[in-house]
């Protein structure tokens, strides 16, 4: 890579690659020359199970617009579900 | 109509510590003998353009090969392969000249070569070609292309990448050709300027172009980034500079 910019968070659920669902480990997202995308740089998010191998992996690669977008999506859909998740506990 | 030929394949080679890691290697068929080259993948990581670039070398008449530095994250598609790499951080510099002086080493042991090799490398490669170049006394010449990070700051600085390659220039050991594209984030043209500056405070032999119009990764056809004047120029040059430093 020719920037720097890697950061690696872990990741419990599962993600449908190539050869079906699999268990993740792990979240990277990176700032780095996309492989697919006609963009120079891309926001590149990989979610895989790094005890399987390198193929198990789900990636996208989007526009740093789009990742911003995603980043207010991701905000607002968690502040949701933690409201959802507070009622339920009150009704306990 | 001259018969022509290539033999193309994949191999085994002894890298860093004697370590294997596979290696793509292509040559015109017949006894030779041919200059060798050593090309270094770049980060994407060791796919099809640069089976691509090794089989172009050996169609101009030279023995390539194209060594595996990812060889160690396993099997799998490059992309895939490249992926692992960036999450752990990408490869140790140490290892990556160990891997390179392998494929040096496999080069002059075969007997169709000259004696002479060059080593060109893009992107994160051609960091890795400035280093090792640094490092060895076994090339000819080396072709560093918009070779990112060989200026580091500090903070730029990892366990696997503890010293910025420019640190090492005093040590270079044969010519030296840059192509660099004047809209590149990384390298920029002031860092450019600055490792320029370096290769002249120590007498070193080399040349440098800079072109307009262009960014990074300048050569790849399949990518946005592609200049298709900039980068024809810049394969005559590459090809100018091997044939005059590897006596063609």
């Amino acid at each position: 890579m020719c920037t720097s910019i890697v950061e690696i968070v872990g990741a419990q659920g599962s993600g449908k690659g190539e050869d079906g669902w699999f268990d993740l480990t792990t979240a990277v997202v990176s700032y780095d020359h996309p492989h697919h995308a006609l963009l120079e740089e891309a926001i590149t998010i990989d979610f895989v199970n790094s005890a399987l191998g390198p193929g198990a992996r789900v990636a996208v690669e989007i526009t740093l617009e789009s990742a911003k977008g995603l980043l207010a999506a991701l905000a607002r859909a968690i502040a949701a579900a933690d409201a959802v998740e507070s009622e339920r506990l009150r009704g306990t | 109509m001259a018969y022509e030929g290539m033999i193309a394949e994949t191999i085994s080679i002894n890298g860093n510590k004697g370590e294997p890691i596979s290696a793509y290697v292509a040559r015109p068929l017949g006894a030779g003998p041919f200059p060798g080259i050593v090309l270094i993948h770049h980060a994407p990581g060791w796919d099809e353009w640069y089976r691509e670039a090794t089989r172009k070398f050996a169609h101009h008449g030279y023995a390539a090969i194209s060594h595996n530095l990812y060889h160690r994250a396993g099997e799998g598609k490059s992309d895939d392969v490249a992926a692992k790499v960036r999450a752990e951080g990408g490869v140790p510099d140490a290892q990556v000249i160990g891997d390179t002086e392998g494929a040096v080493q496999w080069l002059r042991a075969q007997p169709y070569l000259t004696g002479k090799v060059g080593v060109i490398g893009t992107c994160s490669g051609g960091r890795h070609t400035f280093l090792f170049a640094c490092h060895t006394k076994s090339i000819d010449a080396a072709a560093d292309l918009w070779g990112g990070r060989v200026v580091m700051k500090k903070e730029e600085l990892t366990p696997k990448l503890p010293t910025a390659p420019i640190e090492f220039t005093k040590n270079l050991s044969c010519p030296l050709l840059g192509l660099f594209g004047n809209e590149d984030a990384a390298p920029t043209p002031e860092q450019v300027n600055q490792h320029e500056a370096e290769l002249k405070k120590h007498g070193k032999q080399y040349e440098f172009h800079r072109y307009d119009g262009a960014g990074h990764g300048f050569f790849y056809y399949d990518r946005p980034m592609y200049r298709i004047e900039q980068a024809l120029d810049g394969w005559k040059k590459v090809f100018a500079f091997f044939e005059k430093h590897l006596n063609k």
